[in-house]
């Protein structure tokens, strides 16, 4: 029987090396990896892009990697939230690709659907959409976005069975099922794990093929 | 002439969402309408994080991380709602399934140009959230935001100073002082606060203003 489940945290980012690029899940504190992320900080790779809604709020998520300087880049739709990542870009000591939020979950999705791009008409006529090639489709511009993949993705699940079929809690789904499409080793930290057919296949949002780890989260700080 | 308060704004936006309409409100004070929804109205909140059909947790209600509107408020999922994850919650964005947008600005332009995101200033970190990705989707764009800045300026300009969220988007808009529909020929002032003389308003507007025939003093529209 496949069994994806690791022994712990460390086991679970094994291989995020110097250099990587990793997406992680989350929206405000809905769906953040807490668990892995910290366990990443204690790995401490460095030159990180990373990729996720927001650079991070306060401490226990990615504003940690930030402080610890193991983050070159930041690709995400709204980095305003974390106080550390302000500090660090007026330094000029962190870069940001800053992408609307659509466009962003649509690139990752794009890479995970084996697509070379698409055309959006989000940022059109915008400073976001400068440089960027046109494309007039029944008289309305849109631009041309590229697929965005990444070494790993870190997310959290409500319920998790051995083979990585996932559920998600709430609005903690957010960018999870679109990162584990788009990533080449995609590490789940689910709240639960159930034995295989415990969750009802019509209910399974990420099917298991989709995810390479599964690790027991621990108590929420 | 007194201006409208904030929650003023809010319930003239409320009472302006068509009956079943789905809606998104922007984070800042478009959040604000949900208070003054009617139950009998059928209104259908959409929220870019991936809910649908949601309200404010009642006070002293206990707080679930994981049940978050985009403006992060804890929010409790309503019977027939839905959570989605965020490709699809902005399919249904930019795929012209919501049927209002409710936005706050920083400018507005005769066209209907929206700034709303950034100021541009080199000190301030860019962000732009869902704030494209709305403008460019919903069936309406309604703006909702003061008539002037603090500072007395204009928000309702010719041109864009700020750069753009997007171009020639914005339907109706709601100030403290008036509600202005966007048309071909300019910003057409649809009502005003009792005692605002038309020369007033347009004193504190940097485009020109049309006078409709029909408009009245803050008086319910209905279309």
């Amino acid at each position: 029987m496949i069994d994806k489940r690791v022994a712990g945290f460390r086991e679970a980012i094994a291989g995020i090396e110097t250099g990587h690029t990793v997406m992680v899940g989350g929206f405000g504190d809905a769906g953040v990896p807490v668990g892995l992320v910290a366990a990443v900080l204690e790995r401490g790779p460095r030159d990180l892009t990373v990729i996720a809604n927001n650079a991070g709020f306060h401490t226990g998520d990615i504003s940690d990697w930030l402080s610890a300087g193991l983050v070159r880049k930041v690709i995400c739709s709204y980095p305003r939230t974390s106080p550390t990542f302000v500090a660090l870009y007026r330094q000029g000591k962190v870069a940001l690709e800053l992408v609307p939020q659509g466009t962003l979950v649509e690139r990752m999705r794009c890479a995970g659907a084996g697509l070379g791009g698409f055309f959006s008409p989000v940022s059109a006529g915008t400073p976001l959409g400068a440089g960027k090639e046109v494309r007039t489709i029944d008289g309305r511009d849109f631009v041309l976005e590229m697929p965005l993949t990444a070494d790993f993705a870190l997310i959290r699940a409500r319920q998790a069975d051995p083979m990585g079929n996932l559920t998600y809690n709430k609005t903690a789904r957010n960018f999870a099922p679109v990162m584990a499409t788009a990533a080449r080793m995609v590490v789940a930290e689910a709240i639960e794990i159930v034995a295989v057919g415990g969750i009802d296949p019509e209910a399974v949002i990420t099917p298991g093929l989709l995810v390479d780890r599964i690790v027991q989260q621990g108590p929420r700080a | 002439m007194t201006p409208h308060s904030r929650d003023d704004i809010a319930r003239r936006v409320a009472r302006a969402l068509p009956h079943g309409a789905v809606v998104n409100l922007g984070i800042g004070l478009p959040g604000l309408v949900s208070r003054y929804v009617e139950p009998a109205q059928d209104i259908v909140l959409h929220s870019e994080n991936g809910i649908i059909n949601f309200a404010a947790l009642p006070d002293g209600g206990a707080a679930d991380h994981d049940s978050i509107d985009a403006s992060k408020r804890p929010v409790t999922v309503l019977p027939g709602g839905s959570y989605l994850d965020v490709a699809l919650s902005f399919s249904l964005m930019r795929g012209g399934h919501l049927d209002v947008a409710v936005l706050g600005a920083f400018e507005v332009s005769a066209r209907g140009d929206l700034a709303n995101w950034w100021t541009g200033k080199p000190d301030d970190v860019p962000g732009v959230g869902g704030a494209m990705d709305l403008a460019c989707g919903a069936k309406s764009i309604w703006v909702m935001m003061e008539h002037t800045t603090r500072d007395g300026l204009p928000k309702l300009v010719d041109h864009c100073s700020y750069p753009l969220t997007a171009p020639a988007v914005v339907d109706r808009i709601f100030t403290d002082l008036a509600v202005l529909d966007v048309t071909p020929e300019g910003l057409c002032v649809r009502e005003c606060v009792p005692g605002l003389e038309p020369a007033e308003l347009q004193a504190r507007t940097a485009t020109r203003l049309i006078f409709c025939d029909d408009h009245r003093i803050d008086a319910p529209r209905e279309r």
